[in-house]
C-alpha cells in the first residue's frame, strides 16, 4: 500500500463530512443498538462520548476512561474473563488502541468468546487538536487484529455494513474486532456534566453487575 | 523414607493466593522469580493464567477483573513496574484494588548494572503513584506479608505492591 501524503495536513477537524463518510455518533449508535445487551469499557474523549451518547450519560453498564490511555482493551479482557455470561464491548479510538497494541495479542491468545472491540477510527487525535494518527498514514488496525488471531474481523466503511457489525457484536462465536472508519468532523461535546471521578462509575458498574 | 519435605514457599504462596485470597486471574510477564507461580497457574484449570506483552496490561486487567467481581494477582519483575506507572491512576482515581507481586532485581547483590536504576526506583515510584509497598526479605515473611497485602488490597481497597527482594530470591550470578 502506498503511504498517504499527510505533509499538507492542517490539524483541525473537517468542517463537514466528505461524500460517503460516516458520522461517528450516528454510526456507533446504530451499530451498538440496544446498549442493555452489553457491558462497556470505553477509551477516552470521543469514544467515551460515543458510548454515553448511545447508552445515556449515567449508564450503569459503562466504565469510561478519561485517563490511563491504552488501558481499555485490557480492562475489557479482565472483565470478560470475570463475567463469561455477559458480552463485553470495548469501544475505543484508534489512538487509544495504538498506545497498547500488544493488548490485541494478549486478547487473541486468550480468545475470550464474549469480548468485542469496536475501534472508532477517525484517523485523528481529536481531543488534542485533530493531529494525524498513524491510521491516516495507512496503518491498518484490522490487519493487526487479524494478525492477533481475532476470530471475526470487519472493517465498516458504509451504512449497509452496520447490520452485520451489530449482529457480530451480539452473536460472534469468539472475540470480534470491528474497525469503524468515520469522518474527522468534530461531533461536539455531549450535553450535561460528565463525572470524572471514576470511583463513582466503578461503584455504579459493580452494582449493575451485581458484585458489590 | 525421609520425612516429608516442607513445601517450597512458592507453592505455599500459590495456595494462599488461590485458596485464601480467592485469586482467579494470574497475569504476568514471564520472569524467573515467579517461575513456580506461573507454572502452577498454567497447570491449574480453576484459574486464568494470562501471559502479557507488557506489565501495564496486568494493571488494567486487574481493574477489569475487579469490576466483574473477580480478583487478580499481577506478577511482574521490578523493571516492569516502570511500564505500569500511568495505569496506576486506575487504582487511585477509581479506588480499585491491586495486588502486584514484584520480583526484585537491582537491589541486594545485583551484578547487572542495567537492572539497578529501575530496581532502586521501584519503591519510591510505587509510593509516588499511591501504592502501598510491603517487602519480603526472608522466606518466613512471605506468607504473612502476602496475607496482609491481600487484606489491604481486597478489604481496604488499596493498591498494593509486594516486593520479593533479592535477599529472598537470591541475586543472579553473571560470570
Amino acid at each position: 500500500m502506498a503511504k498517504k501524503a499527510v505533509k499538507q495536513h492542517v490539524s483541525k477537524p473537517n468542517a463537514k463530512l466528505k461524500a460517503g463518510e460516516l458520522e461517528r455518533r450516528e454510526a456507533t449508535k446504530a451499530i451498538l443498538g440496544n446498549t442493555d445487551d452489553f457491558l462497556f469499557v470505553t477509551g477516552l474523549a470521543g469514544s467515551k462520548d460515543d458510548v454515553l451518547n448511545a447508552a445515556g450519560p449515567l449508564a450503569p453498564n459503562v466504565f469510561p476512561l478519561s485517563g490511563a490511555m491504552g488501558a481499555a482493551c485490557s480492562i475489557g479482557l479482565g472483565l470478560a474473563l470475570a463475567q463469561p455470561d455477559k458480552t463485553v464491548v470495548v469501544v475505543t479510538g484508534e489512538g487509544e488502541l495504538l498506545m497498547n497494541v500488544g493488548a490485541l495479542a494478549t486478547i487473541g491468545a486468550m480468545d475470550p468468546p464474549n469480548l468485542r472491540i469496536l475501534c472508532v477510527d477517525n484517523e485523528r487525535y481529536g481531543e488534542t487538536g485533530y493531529q494525524p494518527s498513524h491510521t491516516l498514514r495507512g496503518i491498518d488496525l484490522a490487519k493487526m487484529a487479524e494478525g492477533a488471531n481475532m476470530r471475526s474481523v470487519r472493517t465498516v466503511t458504509k451504512k449497509s455494513e452496520f447490520k452485520e457489525a451489530s449482529e457480530l457484536l451480539r452473536n460472534s462465536n469468539g472475540t470480534a474486532f470491528i474497525l469503524l472508519k468515520v469522518g474527522a468532523t468534530n461531533p461536539g461535546k455531549l450535553a450535561g456534566p460528565y463525572e470524572r471521578d471514576a470511583s463513582v462509575w466503578r461503584t455504579r458498574f459493580r452494582d449493575y453487575v451485581g458484585v458489590n | 523414607m525421609a520425612a516429608k519435605k516442607k513445601k517450597a514457599w512458592q507453592d505455599q504462596l500459590y495456595e494462599l493466593l488461590k485458596n485464601d485470597l480467592g485469586i482467579t486471574q494470574f497475569s504476568y510477564v514471564p520472569d524467573a522469580g515467579h517461575k513456580i507461580l506461573i507454572d502452577r497457574s498454567l497447570s491449574d484449570p480453576d484459574v486464568h493464567s494470562i501471559a502479557l506483552t507488557t506489565e501495564e496490561e496486568g494493571v488494567a486487567m486487574a481493574t477489569g477483573a475487579w469490576l466483574g467481581g473477580e480478583r487478580s494477582a499481577v506478577l511482574v519483575q521490578s523493571s516492569g513496574v516502570g511500564n505500569c506507572v500511568n495505569f496506576f491512576s486506575l487504582n487511585t482515581n477509581a479506588r480499585i484494588p491491586l495486588l502486584m507481586l514484584v520480583s526484585m532485581r537491582g537491589d541486594f547483590g545485583e551484578a547487572n548494572p542495567w537492572q539497578v536504576p529501575m530496581g532502586q526506583a521501584v519503591q519510591p515510584v510505587c509510593e509516588a503513584c499511591g501504592l502501598k509497598v510491603l517487602r519480603c526479605d526472608y522466606e518466613d515473611e512471605v506468607i504473612p506479608t502476602m496475607q496482609a497485602a491481600g487484606n489491604m488490597a481486597f478489604r481496604s481497597l488499596q493498591p498494593m505492591a509486594v516486593l520479593l527482594t533479592q535477599k529472598l530470591l537470591g541475586a543472579k550470578f553473571f560470570a
